[in-house]
This record gives structure tokens, C-alpha cells and sequence, in this order.
């Protein structure tokens, strides 16, 4: 597998200084189970939830990099390209079942929020408290307001949607 | 050498119905080469790049139904960059010039543009039946033409594209005069469709049998449509798939419930974490138990067990296609810690009908033993993140004698499995390697051994077309795409694509 993605050069082989990387590689393996053909797994620095060393790094076999696709940063990405096999498609299907709407009793319109977007339900929570806050401090500033200078009314745009609710323009992505 | 008179040969070659059959007979001998390819009215071009459309139509002067692939399969899943290629207009234009009495047209994974839609809308006047299928590059506008200029059009089946909603309303520009839809598919589509325009087309069309809407239609227009077509057989939102949140607990309802199961799909809806609610390996057992005429699954999971896969083989024996995609790669048998080898291996001594296999989960080379041993029936294999060394890969070349599609990705597959058996390339439509150990240099041997080969580099690093002649042949190819042709390098590649 190419490991370009971690940018650097590769260490050639004759480059070991002294420490023997056999023994300093980190390993996946069964308790008591054969090391040799899980030791050889090559890195999925990714991570996929899991953390295993890259011994292709290490024993690379150039100094340039190889001619590579434009392998996503390691570090930037939290998946790989490609994987799970799943259609684009499909996924944008999947993905929208994540929005759900949000009302709050005595505000007019509602929110919709998208729970892929919070790691837990301490952000949720804050994240509804900023969102229907503007309706106790009334001096959030909602750029989505416009202010009428006559007469100081406020208004925000809003819509319909097919069950019949009210529903704040913006929370869900235009596409 | 031809004991009948060529109307019988050809009568004979009628009852063919197979175009794998109608090429075996046509190898005979001369006389049968030209009575069959008189007489071909289905061609079917699995690799667009394998042969130019106008030697297609040149030889099959009498073709009345075409049907095209383009992109790789893993153009699926992002790793094919998006203006690689596969283009339907050399098909469209060839067939306006030699064959216009074209009435079908299908195309898989390839790039359509609406100018594409309108040329064909306009130049066919006997055209029925356009099916797209994982296409991309047309709007609604091409949709538009086909409704407008396609007088008699039998059959629009729209398949899991990519189409660019332009607001035309095309399903009003089938003409009022348009009775004759049996078929046809929008689930695809994204945009609203006007609910009293279909309700009128469907009441017009009185040989619909099939009609798969999108979301956007509501349940009071389904009740009119319903009700407009009571000799639907088939109505739909698009293909039924299962998402994992059914569980293992849901999967149980549907082996005890749905006996005659044959087709299985059931998809991650939560791709990013495991989810608490998702399938197992108990939930597949359960359906192998209980549903004995499966023969086809695609099976998203967080786990398996060697046990669980010895005992569906057991359970399933006539499985044509065995797709498991477990999320974690490298993920072994949770409950002995053992690779998936032996579970594979089940499944392919088993499925002697077996032409379809997607691998995942921690595997050695040993599970390329098996399925080199004894899948002979293989046609497709797909593997990621499988295998210990070449010898896996040389298993599959030497054993899979059916093997006509190979795309692996992420292997320790290189240069020497590559090399191994050259020959092999030339009875397979394609294989495809990515993010393996495969070198330039490899490819390079490849290419100058094989020149009825096409071998594809794609490179997607930045300048690299100023430096190809810098770099060394023991780099290692990103990914590599390999198709049989008798076209020669194709002159549409983009800059990213090197054929060596």
C-alpha cells in the first residue's frame, strides 16, 4: 500500500541508527496468537478505531515519494477514501435521516438540526440553548434577522414545510 | 462445413439467447461468423474502451438494442476521478451514422451529457427503451428532450444516477399523444415532478406495469395513480434495502416471515462508529436458516465469525453472489481471534454456483487458496485489506478459471503476482488495483509484454505530467486499471491517465 500520506520521506532500510524496529513496532495481535502474519499488516493511520503501526513507513523502499494519488492527509481525514464500498448515492440517502426537527413550546418557528453534527448530547443540548436563546436574551445577534429601522420590528425568514410547521430558512443544507 | 441452408443456421441461432452464446457460435467457422453476425440484434459491450462503436456497428449492421458499461466499478465508491472517462456520445454518434434503427439503449456508469440525451431523443425514430444505470453528466433537460422527441418511448428507466435538477418540468413534455410507456423509473431524481402530469400520463398509458416515483411524489397523488393503473405489477420508490438499525432482532422477523427471499441488501446507517444498533453475525445466520432460496446478498456488518459463515454455507448453498463488507478493516473473528479464511473458504466449497464474492475482515492467503481451489464458477472478485503476499493473488490468477473482474485495493499484491501470468489478462475483461504494491516498472513489463492490453495508470498528484519522465520505476502505482482491447490506447484519457 502506498504510505505516502503521511508526507515525509521514507526512511530507507539501510537508515536504522542503532534500534532495532522490529522491537520498537507497536503490534495488533491475539494474546498468545502467531505475530507473524498480523504483525505485517500495514498501517491504516487513519484509524478506523484502530492504531496499528506502519511497517511499510518504515522500511520504505525510496526516498521520493512514490507516484501516488493524492492520498488524503492522515491526519485530516477521519475515513478512507472509498470505505466503507458504499454509493455516494446511498450515503446522501443515510444522511439525510439524521435531521430532525426541533420545537420548543411559546417560539414560533421551529429548528432542524443535524445530530451527525454533535459528538454527544452535552453539545446538543448546548447547541438547542443557543438556537432558541434568542427568543429569552433578545439581544442575540442573529444575522438571519432584519430589522426594520421604522418601527424596529424584527423579522426572520421562515417556511411551510408539508406538515404544516414553520421552519426557520437555513438549518438545513440548500442542496 | 455448414450442412443447412443459412436461414436454418440462423433460425437455429434464434433460440440463442445468451450473447455469450451467439459469441461461441460465431467462432465455428466463417459461415457461422457471418450468419450470426447478420442476424445479432442485442449487442452487449462490457467495457467501452474494448472496442470502438463503429467496428461494433460495422459488424453487427442489424443491432437493435446496445448495451454499454464505461467506469470501473470502483468508480462506485470515489476512487476513479471524475472526468476519467467513459463517454456514451462515440456510441450515440456511431449509432446515429450505421445503425438508426436503434430502438435500446443501455448504459452503465457512464458520462451522458444532455446534448447526448438530445441527439438520441431526435435521431431514433424507432427508439423505445432508454435505461441509465449509475450515470452521471445529464440534467432534467436531457430528460426533457427524450419525453418531447421519443414518440412511442416504451421504456425510461433511471437507475441510481447523478442527475442535475434544472427545474424543467420533463415529465410534462411527454406529448398527450404518448400512450405507450410500460416502464418507467425516476426514483433517482431528486427534484419534484408536477403530481397532476403524472397522474394524467399514468391514466393514458394503459400498458404501464412499472413505476418506481421518488420522494418527492406524495400519498395522495400515489392513491390517484393507484387507482389510474390497476394493471401495475410493480411500483416502487427505487430498490427496497434494508438498513442495519432493523438489527439482528429485525433480521430474525424477515428470515422467520419472508420465505421466498432470494435478493438481500442490507446497508450501514451509521458508516462513522459502530453503531448499538446495527447487524451481526446472528442476524445472517438467521436469514440463512430461514430463507433457503437466497442467492444473493450484500451484507454490511460489524462482525462475523468463522462460525456463523460455515454455518449459512451450510444453510445457503445456491448463492450466485456473496457480497460481506465488515466496516473494520483487518477485523478478525471476534470470538477466537482467528482470520475469516476459513468462513470464506466454507462459503466457496459450498456456493458451487457461487459468481459473485466481495471479501472483508482479517484474511490471509490462505482464503486465496480456497477460493482459487474452489470457486471455479467466479466471475467477479472484489478484496480490500486482504492477504499476506503475491501468492495470494497467484492463487486467484492460476485457480479462477471464470475470473473475468478483479479489483482489489489495499493488498499486499505486487509486482511478481502481477507478472506471474500474463495471458490470464487477456480472458478477463478487467482488473484493477489500487493502493497495492505494484510498481511502475511492473506495469511497464506488463504493457510491453501484452500489447492487446491496456494498462491504465491513474495519477492524481499535482504536476506530474511535467515529471513523468522523472520518475523511477520502483515507484509504486497508486492505482492501476488493466482492460483487454482490440481499440488501443484510448485517445479520450485525460492528463491523470498514463496508458503505458
Amino acid at each position: 500500500m502506498s504510505t505516502t500520506e503521511t508526507g515525509n520521506s521514507s526512511t530507507t532500510e539501510s537508515a536504522v541508527s542503532g534500534l532495532d524496529y522490529e522491537e520498537t513496532q507497536l503490534t495488533l495481535a491475539p494474546p498468545g496468537g502467531s505475530r507473524s502474519e498480523l504483525e505485517r499488516k500495514r498501517g491504516f493511520s487513519e484509524g478506523v478505531g484502530l492504531s496499528l503501526e506502519t511497517k511499510d513507513f518504515l522500511s520504505g523502499s525510496s526516498d521520493e515519494p512514490p507516484i501516488s494519488g493524492a492520498g488524503e492527509p492522515s491526519a485530516a481525514k477521519a475515513q478512507v477514501v472509498g470505505w466503507p464500498p458504499v454509493r455516494s448515492f446511498r450515503r446522501n440517502v443515510l444522511k439525510s435521516c439524521t435531521y430532525v426537527k426541533v420545537a420548543v413550546d411559546g417560539t414560533p418557528y421551529l429548528r432542524k438540526v443535524d445530530l451527525e453534527a454533535y459528538a454527544g448530547y452535552q453539545q446538543l443540548l448546548t447547541a438547542l440553548e443557543e438556537m432558541f436563546s434568542c427568543f429569552t436574551a433578545r439581544n442575540y445577534p442573529n444575522e438571519r434577522r432584519l430589522v426594520d429601522h421604522v418601527n424596529g420590528t424584527e423579522y426572520v425568514p421562515t417556511y411551510e414545510d408539508k406538515d404544516g410547521d414553520w421552519m426557520l430558512i437555513g438549518d438545513v443544507p440548500w442542496k | 462445413m455448414t450442412y443447412f441452408p443459412e436461414e436454418v443456421v440462423e433460425h437455429i441461432f434464434d433460440f440463442l439467447g445468451s450473447h455469450r452464446d451467439r459469441n461461441a457460435v460465431s467462432t465455428v467457422c466463417k459461415a457461422w461468423y457471418h450468419v450470426e453476425r447478420l442476424s445479432r440484434l442485442n449487442v452487449f459491450v462490457g467495457n467501452c474502451y474494448a472496442i470502438r462503436p463503429e467496428r461494433v456497428m460495422a459488424r453487427f449492421p442489424g443491432m437493435k438494442s446496445l448495451s454499454v458499461k464505461g467506469k470501473p466499478h470502483f468508480a462506485d465508491y470515489n476512487l476513479v476521478p471524475y472526468d476519467w472517462g467513459g463517454f456514451a456520445l462515440p456510441w450515440i454518434k456511431a449509432a446515429v451514422r450505421r445503425s438508426p434503427g436503434l430502438e435500446d439503449l443501455r448504459l452503465k456508469r457512464m458520462v451522458v451529457t444532455d446534448d447526448d440525451l438530445d441527439l438520441l431523443a431526435r435521431s431514433f425514430p424507432n427508439f423505445r427503451s432508454l435505461v441509465l444505470v449509475s450515470c452521471e453528466g445529464f440534467s432534467t433537460d436531457g430528460l426533457a428532450a427524450i419525453a418531447t422527441y421519443c414518440r412511442g418511448l416504451r421504456e425510461l428507466d433511471l437507475q441510481e444516477n447523478e442527475v442535475e435538477d434544472h427545474g424543467r418540468q420533463w415529465l410534462s413534455c411527454f406529448h398527450e399523444s404518448c400512450t405507450s410507456l410500460v416502464s418507467l423509473n425516476f426514483a433517482c431524481l431528486k427534484g419534484e415532478v408536477n403530481a397532476g402530469v403524472l397522474e394524467r400520463l399514468v391514466a393514458r398509458c394503459p400498458n404501464l406495469r412499472s413505476l418506481k416515483l421518488n420522494r418527492a411524489v406524495s400519498v395522495e397523488s400515489l392513491n390517484e395513480i393507484v387507482a389510474r393503473a390497476p394493471y401495475l405489477v410493480d411500483l416502487g420508490t427505487g430498490s427496497f434495502a434494508v438498513l442495519d438499525c432493523i438489527g439482528d432482532k429485525g433480521l430474525a422477523v424477515v428470515a422467520s416471515t419472508c420465505k421466498e427471499l432470494q435478493e438481500l441488501r442490507v446497508f450501514p446507517s451509521d458508516i462513522y462508529g459502530a453503531g448499538a444498533t446495527s447487524v451481526t453475525e446472528e442476524g445472517l445466520v438467521a436469514i440463512s436458516s430461514g430463507c433457503p432460496k437466497l442467492n444473493s446478498l450484500l451484507y454490511f456488518c460489524y462482525q462475523m465469525t468463522n462460525a456463523a459463515l460455515i454455518t449459512v454455507a451450510k444453510n445457503c448453498p445456491h448463492f450466485t453472489r456473496f457480497r460481506l463488507c465488515i466496516l473494520d478493516p483487518w477485523k478478525p473473528d471476534p470470538v477466537t481471534n482467528q482470520p475469516l479464511d476459513e468462513g470464506f473458504g466454507a462459503i466457496v466449497r459450498s456456493c458451487k454456483n457461487l459468481r459473485r464474492l466481495s471479501l472483508s475482515g482479517l484474511l490471509t492467503d490462505q482464503v486465496f487458496l480456497y477460493i482459487g481451489l474452489y470457486a471455479k464458477c467466479l466471475e467477479m472478485l472484489s478484496i480490500a485489506f486482504a492477504g499476506d503476499s503475491d501468492k495470494g493473488m497467484v492463487y486467484i490468477l492460476k485457480g479462477c478459471k471464470n475470473l473475468r473482474k478483479l479489483e482489489i485495493r489495499d493488498c499486499p499484491f505486487g509486482d511478481i503476482a502481477l507478472l506471474n501470468d500474463v495471458a490470464k489478462y487477456e480472458t478477463m475483461r478487467s482488473l484493477w488495483m489500487s493502493s497495492c504494491d505494484v510498481t511502475l516498472g511492473g506495469c511497464k513489463a506488463l504493457a510491453a509484454k501484452m500489447p492487446r492490453l491496456n494498462v491504465e495508470i491513474i495519477n492524481e498528484s499535482e504536476g506530474t505530467d511535467k515529471l513523468e519522465e522523472n520518475i523511477s520505476d520502483l515507484h509504486k502505482v497508486e492505482k492501476m486499471y488493466v482492460y483487454r482491447t482490440v481499440a488501443g490506447p484510448r485517445n479520450d484519457a485525460p492528463d491523470f491517465v498514463w496508458t503505458l
